[in-house]
């Protein structure tokens, strides 16, 4: 078998692989290399960064980026609020997600049609923004931290994921518990929840990297309130107010006579990693759930 | 006949009557039926406000109090130009997308699955998929960063080259937007995309690839004659699905990327929506626009649901 593998090692398999292995490392780089450079220039004084060539790492090492933003602006309680949307969106969607879950894996459950399809049509119906922004005003969710959490609770797609991954689970478990007496909430806390951890840690990232990641939300309902911002909502002002500011020459000139300042470019650069780099320290741990949500979610789409 | 009889006779009596069943099911109610109501609240009451959309809706009186205009708002989009130019910007930057996302996830799975070195290809797959986790605000930062004009790694190589002769300002320039828009699109998606066609791609029998060598196949040619028809029904379920969400360019890449200069070009029917609807408190005409969008939308997806039956896959409502 070795042998005949061998043989088929052709001048055109070798130029292939070699061909691959390149594509690869190209496809590398330039997924990362514009991350780097995100970094260094975070870590590099403004007005040199200016200057361009600014590749791999600073040439003036600062930490003077990160002081400024955490002194102008409102990042802390940025973070903090985006830290608590995130944790307390994901377990309540978590928890609620699975027991609508749950009754809708009894077959002979009274209203189980009717809510399979009253979810299942929120994917496709959508009334837009303005009469949405026009309900959570009326219901007194602008200015309002729970605007972040409750509109979107319970999703249609998670909905499917759990209950799917609900009915493989064979019923003989529950059964024997309903024979023992136990209620149905008994059987789903006792039961059902820990069976399924790991469809529910896959709906649990999920929402928590779509609550981490949102914005749009706090610029329309939060916006003027300083206490409920989140840190892509501040990333938001601060990449608006770079992108009105850089690209003059008249501006350079400016910034190069200040020194030690921080320009919109660095700030930017300071804000997108201390957004993105707790995502990106957890990510590759959690890859494995994520992979199986897709795959998951396609199953039944 | 008797049977017949028989079996309804059976079928009443273990046939309890609706509210003798609700009772007996009182805990599962309990545990779902709050959150339908709220699901309702939230997803279809706001579809009331649509009646806007016939009004010239003023805020400070009652929804039922407004004076009706019937299709007026209608007419007065569909003779905009502002806004046929942001439908056509939508279909554009939506066509780009899909065309480019789907070639490339395509032929970076095939590539993948042509990987023999398991760490490698594990090492690649979890860098590609990264970027999908970033949010786009972080993603249109680091575009700015690496288009800039002082700075940029683009300007910066394109010069080196000597292929230009002085900065561009991609940002700057409505002929380059679109092209941006697909390249982020595909620079944050393009490895993410690959996971079902992978997963579909690690059912394809082995025996396939090597009766493909016997008959003297090559590598490009087992990509070409194995590999891709076997992924063939994923590709047509996927385009299909994402068909249904032409009308849905995306909105926060043009909205944080689309600067003055650019903006006949960048503007979507959803920043058409926020800003005639949010930013002007045209309430009417931007529900107007909404609907108009939801309608399509909805069309398209039964449409795509009907083809799909159709060509004998699995429907997917």
């Amino acid at each position: 078998m070795s042998l005949s593998k061998l043989k088929k090692q052709s001048p055109a398999d070798i130029a292939f692989n070699i061909f691959l292995a390149i594509f690869m490392i190209l496809l590398v780089i330039i997924t990362l290399y514009p991350i780097v450079n995100t970094i260094a220039i975070s870590f590099n004084d403004g007005t040199d960064t200016l200057r361009g060539g600014i590749y791999l790492w600073p040439r003036v090492p600062t930490l003077y980026n990160y002081e400024t933003i955490f002194k102008t602006t409102n990042l802390d309680q940025a973070f903090l609020v985006s830290v608590a949307r995130t944790v307390i969106a994901s377990v309540l969607n978590v928890f609620f997600t699975s027991m609508v879950a749950y009754t809708l894996t009894k077959r002979d459950y009274v209203f189980g049609k009717a809510i399979t399809l009253i979810y299942v049509l929120t994917m496709y119906i959508n009334a837009g923004l303005i009469p949405g922004y026009l309900l959570n005003k009326a219901l007194g969710l602008t200015n309002n931290f729970w605007v972040y959490i409750i509109p979107g609770l319970v999703s249609a797609f998670d909905l499917i994921i759990v209950r799917t991954y609900m009915k493989s689970i064979p019923g003989s478990l529950m059964e024997s518990a309903e024979i023992d007496g136990a209620g149905e909430f008994t059987i789903f806390i006792k039961i059902m929840l820990p069976l399924t951890a790991p469809v529910l840690a896959t709906i649990a990232l999920f929402c928590a990297v779509n609550q981490w990641n949102s914005w749009f939300d706090t610029f329309i309902y939060n916006g003027s309130n300083k206490n409920l911002t989140t840190l892509q909502y501040e990333l938001m002002k601060a990449l608006s107010t770079a992108m009105n500011q850089s690209g003059s020459t008249q501006h350079v000139a400016n910034t190069e006579a200040a020194a030690n300042q921080v320009t919109p470019v660095s700030i930017r650069a300071a804000i997108t990693m201390v957004a993105a780099v707790p995502i990106l320290c957890v990510y590759p741990f959690l890859q494995k759930y994520f992979v199986q949500g897709m795959t998951l979610g396609s199953v039944k789409e | 006949m008797q049977l017949k009889t028989k079996k309804k006779a059976a079928v009443s009596l273990n046939k309890k009557t609706f509210w003798q069943r609700c009772c007996e099911q009182k805990v599962l109610i309990l545990m779902s039926v709050p959150l339908v109501l709220l699901k309702i609240l939230f997803a279809y009451v706001p579809l009331v406000g649509w009646s806007m959309a016939f009004q010239n809706y003023k805020p400070a009186k009652g929804l039922f109090d407004q004076q009706w205009v019937g299709l007026d708002k209608f007419k007065f989009l569909f003779s905009d130009n502002v806004f046929l130019h942001d439908i056509r910007n939508t279909l554009a930057m939506s066509v780009i997308n899909l065309v480019l996302g789907f070639v490339t996830a395509i032929i970076l799975a095939i590539l993948l699955n042509e990987l023999k070195n398991m760490f490698f290809k594990r090492s690649i797959q979890t860098i590609s998929y990264m970027p999908h986790f970033l949010s786009w605000i972080i993603v249109v930062g680091i575009v700015q960063n690496v288009l800039s004009t002082d700075s940029g790694i683009v300007n910066d190589l394109l010069l080196r080259f000597g292929i230009i002769n002085s900065p561009v300002n991609f940002l700057g320039e409505p002929k380059y937007f679109w092209g941006i828009v697909g390249a982020a699109n595909v620079w944050k998606e393009v490895g993410w995309n690959t996971i079902i066609y992978l997963a579909s791609m690690s059912s394809i029998d082995p025996s396939l690839y090597e009766a493909a060598a016997v008959d003297g196949a090559g590598r490009f040619s087992k990509m070409i004659h194995v590999t891709l028809p076997a992924i063939k029904g994923t590709i047509v379920i996927l385009l299909i699905m994402n068909i249904g969400h032409i009308l849905d360019a995306g909105f926060e890449v043009q909205y944080l990327l689309g600067s003055g200069p650019v903006q006949d070009v960048s503007e979507t029917i959803d920043i058409f929506v926020l800003k005639y609807g949010m930013q002007m408190n045209d309430y009417s005409l931007g529900t107007a626009a909404g609907i108009f969008k939801s309608v399509i939308s909805i069309i398209l997806v039964f449409s795509a649901n009907w083809l799909s039956g159709k060509l004998g896959e699995e429907r997917l409502i």
